[in-house]
């Protein structure tokens, strides 16, 4: 077996062409790998990232993928595919519409084509372009060669015929063989984009390690894309888009998930509680299953529970003997939960819920976003069962929301929403790394002596006597001599914790853990307003921080005055939110909902918000938001309908992301750009 | 406080890990400040009675005693004792219990359940916990009823029962509970009577003792709902032909004078017998053997229960076997982590592999 091992990562090449290599400076790049969902389109795009994020672009990433682990080969349900926007300066999202499409088979490029701009490139793998797997879904004639793709730089090469000629030296079958083509891929457009390869090389010598021959074999598939791009005469361009001004710092490159799992684990450690998580698999939550059951060295427990009651039943359990008890689902296991989320409430102990959202009803699109379980997390239990909620805002956020949520759960004794979804969860994005000894500590604050005196005048634990700040109650874990108690579901007694069905007490009791919830700490939403004068306000919560940033930054870039703020804690609102809303003339509220936020804000504000909801399991575009926002602001402004250009304008622009007036300054966890109390100000 | 042999040498480490008592205890200490409010006459009184008596002899720190239970008549029962408990949700006591074994090796962690409870709303969470073998103690009052919504049907009562949700008499077939435990590979399973306080006593002891889940079912009486269900039992008149002893290393005999016996009968099965009409008389019989490995002899005897009105079935221990306990592997892949990679370096985790500097 011929063992020509890649060990000089270097990619010395012996230049063999003769056309010079154009080198073409971008500001930006949206691109695309598309292709079956056993192609390894992921694992491709995540490679493609981890590339773009150690040469310092800001980035940000999009997969998409069905829920069908290996839908029928070849046909459209079974396109999976992953889109990374990289650029040199601060981006928020990761791109409307790709500049660049990698098409594995045909399936990958009809389903992706409305997608792509005209003039765009298209990389096509020709391979699979037989009459018999064209007429599968749908096209009578090659559209590579009907003209139809005229509008395109369109690039069609037989990917895979040379990754099997690129590896026959391994002996593999060809099945095996062509399994390469990803890595033939990312090394062709890894060398279109100039990224930097070493860490690919490492990756796969050591995801590989028990496996010489596919080790090897993907190794050559990637050196070979990457040769092919030097010496192909189809490639007189290469294109350089320079490492991003960010902030100064360290930063690494993190998924929602991850960042989670990482935030969960802090927020313990910061308390010195340890962390069980009780769980049950659920598309896109099971990633922070995986993770944390990957980290017991901090002393972290994971229980694979029987089912979603089972899994935050453990946590709660865990909880009571003092643990910080976790538990992390999507939208229909939170239904299963919600019985004993208000249990919760009523033994009043901490408990952190992770909801990563997904398209619903029911079992709904697992693998695709949406944030349509707001009401679901604020409401729905039975009786007054209020809690804290709060939402992450990007990938990176998840982890500083995750702390936050600890804290706020041990702190005031009961359970925390936090809200994800699978775009979050799924999607990455540089991280500047936080120093971990300097996030807040968190004090459990337990109850080792009696806290009282009973009639007898002996000293006596009351379980429900509270702290009159938090109005968080005294807590005594199991194994504390003395304090010995009992709680449970039922009405408890004021102070005593005892069983109680006096009217007056349950009236007292529903509104205190009310006012608990109602007073918890939560820091004033910031105004993104540059000079102040802005009629119009977008306000937005969880994911579609991004987008609707985008877009703000759009309309400010063909001149409109636009306020943009972002709530992250949803239960309580920060309490200057009232200010801020009837600060404006009109608020904006787009949703990946029906207008959930909308409708809380008119309830509790008495504001009449204009909610602008898309469904579609899609994360909101910044060209779709920038035109809803220039046309609001300019019928704010007072001018007609048919006089407006400002939407269409912001919609339009190619390089609309750009905040040419702040090139720098990502902070985590907070707006962009100048911040601004409008309370003040006007 | 006297009690039966069940013939059991006691399997160490029940209580491995939970703190000892640095004084003697006493009953009272048990006795929690609530009053009770059962039905008067309910079975309940008599456990409630039977495990305060038990618990000081555990000789363990009584604020590392946690009762978890959930919604019912029985599930009440951790108010009344002056331990840490928690009165939970319908059917979800095993997986809050199985949470906090799994945080606190230093607890005597038990669940008080009902058929209602364990077998029909929370059905899934008893099985899982028994296959998992979390070192629990899981004691199942079945009154064969639902006594707090006031009397309709349980999935342990007799088919064709007459209640106010089936006028008609209810079509479903019943669960055996023990059959059904040791279907799920139960580690430890038995079943006593409320009335029988030495019997239900011993029963405790071996549960407490056993390392991983010990399953006990109590035949308990509801004198409002289903009064007399378990009768045969009690009278004086019936119950030596109607309670079928297990007593680990003795032939398997009862009936007044011992003149029936359990003998093995075909695949796998077994059936009872007039001992007189044995060929080999007492030699013919069964000898309990409680650590029988494979589930399947356990699960015969359950079979000599029977599965309508309740005239006859076996009490005792019906397997005692030892298995890895959920809880104690779960913290020894911790310790074995934390020993292999030291305790974690939470900087060193959040920065990972792959970071880049920007000046």
């Amino acid at each position: 077996m011929p063992t020509r091992r890649p060990d000089d990562p270097s990619f010395d090449l012996e230049m063999k062409r003769t056309v010079t290599i154009e080198v073409k400076q971008l500001d930006r790049v949206v691109i695309r790998f598309a292709g079956d969902s056993g192609d390894g389109m992921q694992l491709t795009g995540d490679r493609f990232t981890a590339e773009t994020a150690s040469f310092g672009n800001d980035l940000s990433t999009l997969p998409n993928f069905p829920a069908e682990i290996r839908a029928p080969a070849g046909t459209l349900p079974g396109v999976s595919s992953f889109q990374l926007h990289f650029a040199d300066h601060d981006i928020l999202t990761p791109g409307d519409a790709p500049d660049v499409l990698i098409a594995m088979n045909p399936a990958a490029l009809k389903a992706n084509l409305k997608d792509v701009p005209r003039g765009a490139t298209l990389i096509v793998d020709t391979a699979d372009f037989t009459a018999r797997n064209l007429k599968r879904i749908g096209y009578d004639e090659n559209p590579l060669e009907t003209g139809e793709l005229d509008a395109y730089h369109l690039i069609p090469l037989n990917l895979t015929g040379m990754t099997v000629e690129s590896v026959k030296e391994f002996g593999l079958t060809r099945k095996d063989a062509s399994r390469a083509k990803n890595m033939y891929a990312l090394g062709l457009v890894s060398w279109l984009f100039q990224r930097p390869v070493e860490s690919t090389i490492t990756f796969l010598e050591t995801k590989f390690a028990g496996k010489p021959d596919i080790r090897d074999a993907n190794i050559a598939a990637f050196r070979a894309g990457y040769n092919f791009g030097e010496t192909a005469e189809e490639f007189s361009v290469r294109y350089e888009v320079k490492p991003a001004s960010m902030a100064a710092g360290t930063y690494r490159n993190i998924s929602g998930n991850l960042a989670l799992a990482y935030g969960l684990v802090a927020g313990a450690q910061r308390a010195g509680l340890p962390l069980v998580l009780g769980a049950y698999p659920i598309t896109p939550a099971s990633d922070v299953l995986h993770e944390l059951s990957k980290l017991k060295r901090f002393n972290v427990t994971t229980v694979q529970a029987e089912d979603e009651i089972a899994g935050i039943g453990a946590a709660l359990g865990a909880s009571f003997g003092g643990a910080l008890g976790v538990t992390t689902s999507s939208g229909p296991g939170i239904s299963l939960k919600s019985e004993t989320i208000g249990l919760g409430v009523m033994l009043e102990l901490p408990l952190v819920i992770c909801d990563i959202q997904r398209a619903g009803p029911s079992t709904g699109m697992p693998t695709k976003t949406e944030q349509a379980d707001l009401l679901q997390v604020m409401f729905g239990r039975n009786g007054e069962a209020p809690l804290p909620v709060l939402a992450a805002q990007s990938p990176a956020d998840c982890f500083a929301i995750a702390v936050e949520a600890a804290r706020i759960a041990i702190t005031y004794r009961t359970p925390v929403i936090v809200l994800s979804d699978g775009y979050l969860a799924n999607g990455s994005e540089p991280w500047q790394i936080p120093v971990v000894a300097d996030l807040p500590a968190i004090d459990p604050n337990f109850t080792l002596e009696p806290n009282a005196t009973n009639d007898k005048g002996e000293p006596t634990y009351l379980p429900y006597l509270r702290d009159p700040e938090t109005l968080a109650r005294a807590w005594a874990v199991p194994g504390t001599a003395g304090l010995d108690h009992r709680i449970g579901g039922l009405e408890k007694e004021d102070k005593t914790g005892n069983i109680s069905y006096d009217p007056a007490n349950h009236d007292l009791m529903i509104r205190t853990r009310q006012a608990k919830v109602d007073g918890v700490d939560v820091p004033p939403i910031e105004v993104d307003d540059p000079d102040g004068t802005a009629k119009v306000l977008v306000l937005g919560w969880g994911s579609t921080y991004g987008p609707i940033g985008a877009g703000v930054r759009r309309v400010r870039t063909v001149g409109g005055k636009i306020a943009h703020a972002h709530l992250r804690h949803l239960n309580p609102f920060p309490e200057n939110l009232g200010d801020v809303l009837r600060s404006y003339d009109k608020v904006l509220v787009p949703e990946m909902n029906l207008g959930q936020l909308a409708m809380l804000l008119r309830a509790k504000y008495l504001v009449d918000v204009v909610s602008y909801a898309q469904v579609r399991g899609m994360p909101l575009g910044a060209a779709e938001l920038a035109e809803v926002i220039g046309n609001l602001v300019e019928e704010t402004e007072g001018i007609d309908d048919d006089a407006r250009h400002m939407g269409e304008a912001a919609a339009s622009l190619t390089h609309g992301e750009a905040l040419h007036t702040q090139p720098n300054g990502r902070t985590n966890g907070h707006t962009n750009g100048q911040l601004h109390h409008p309370e003040g100000a006007r | 406080m006297s009690t039966v042999d069940l013939g059991l040498p006691s399997l160490p480490g029940g209580l491995r890990g939970v703190p000892a008592a640095t004084e003697p205890q006493n009953r009272k200490e048990y006795v929690s400040d609530q009053e009770v409010r059962w039905c008067p006459g309910c079975g309940d009184y008599a456990v409630l009675a039977a495990f305060q008596g038990f618990l000081p002899e555990l000789g363990i720190k009584r604020e590392n005693v946690a009762m978890v239970s959930g919604i019912g008549c029985s599930s009440r029962f951790p108010y009344y004792l002056s331990t840490y408990g928690m009165h939970s949700i319908h059917g979800r006591a095993p997986a809050i219990a199985t949470g906090l074994a799994v945080a606190r090796p230093d607890l005597s962690v038990w669940v008080v359940t009902g058929d209602g409870d364990a077998l029909s709303i929370g059905g899934n969470h008893l099985i899982h916990t028994l296959r998992r073998n979390v070192n629990l103690k899981i004691l199942l009052f079945n009154n064969r009823i639902y006594g707090l919504t006031k009397g309709q049907y349980s999935p342990t009562s007799e088919p064709g029962k007459v209640t106010k949700s089936t006028p008609m008499g209810s079509v479903d077939n019943p669960f055996n509970p023990v059959s059904l435990a040791l279907g799920a590979e139960a580690t430890f399973v038995a079943r006593t009577v409320d009335s029988d306080r030495k019997h239900l006593t011993s029963v405790l002891r071996a549960a407490a003792e056993h390392r991983g889940t010990a399953f006990v079912e109590i035949y308990q009486n509801c004198p409002i709902f289903n009064d007399n269900a378990f009768e045969a039992f009690k009278d004086p008149e019936t119950r030596d032909d109607a309670i079928i002893p297990l007593v680990h290393g003795e032939p398997i005999r009862f009936g007044t004078d011992g003149h029936l016996g359990v003998v093995r009968d075909g695949f796998a099965s077994l059936a009872v017998r007039e001992v007189a009409e044995l060929p080999g008389g007492e030699a013919d019989l069964v000898v309990h053997d409680a650590h029988t490995e494979d589930p399947a002899y356990a699960f015969a005897l359950s079979r000599l229960t029977d599965a309508g009105v309740l005239h006859r079935a076996p009490i005792g221990v019906f397997r005692s076997v030892e298995r890895p306990a959920y809880d104690d592997l779960v913290r020894q892949q911790i310790t074995t982590a934390q020993e292999t990679q030291g305790t974690g370096d939470l900087q060193a985790l959040v920065t990972g592999a792959d970071t880049w500097t920007i000046n």
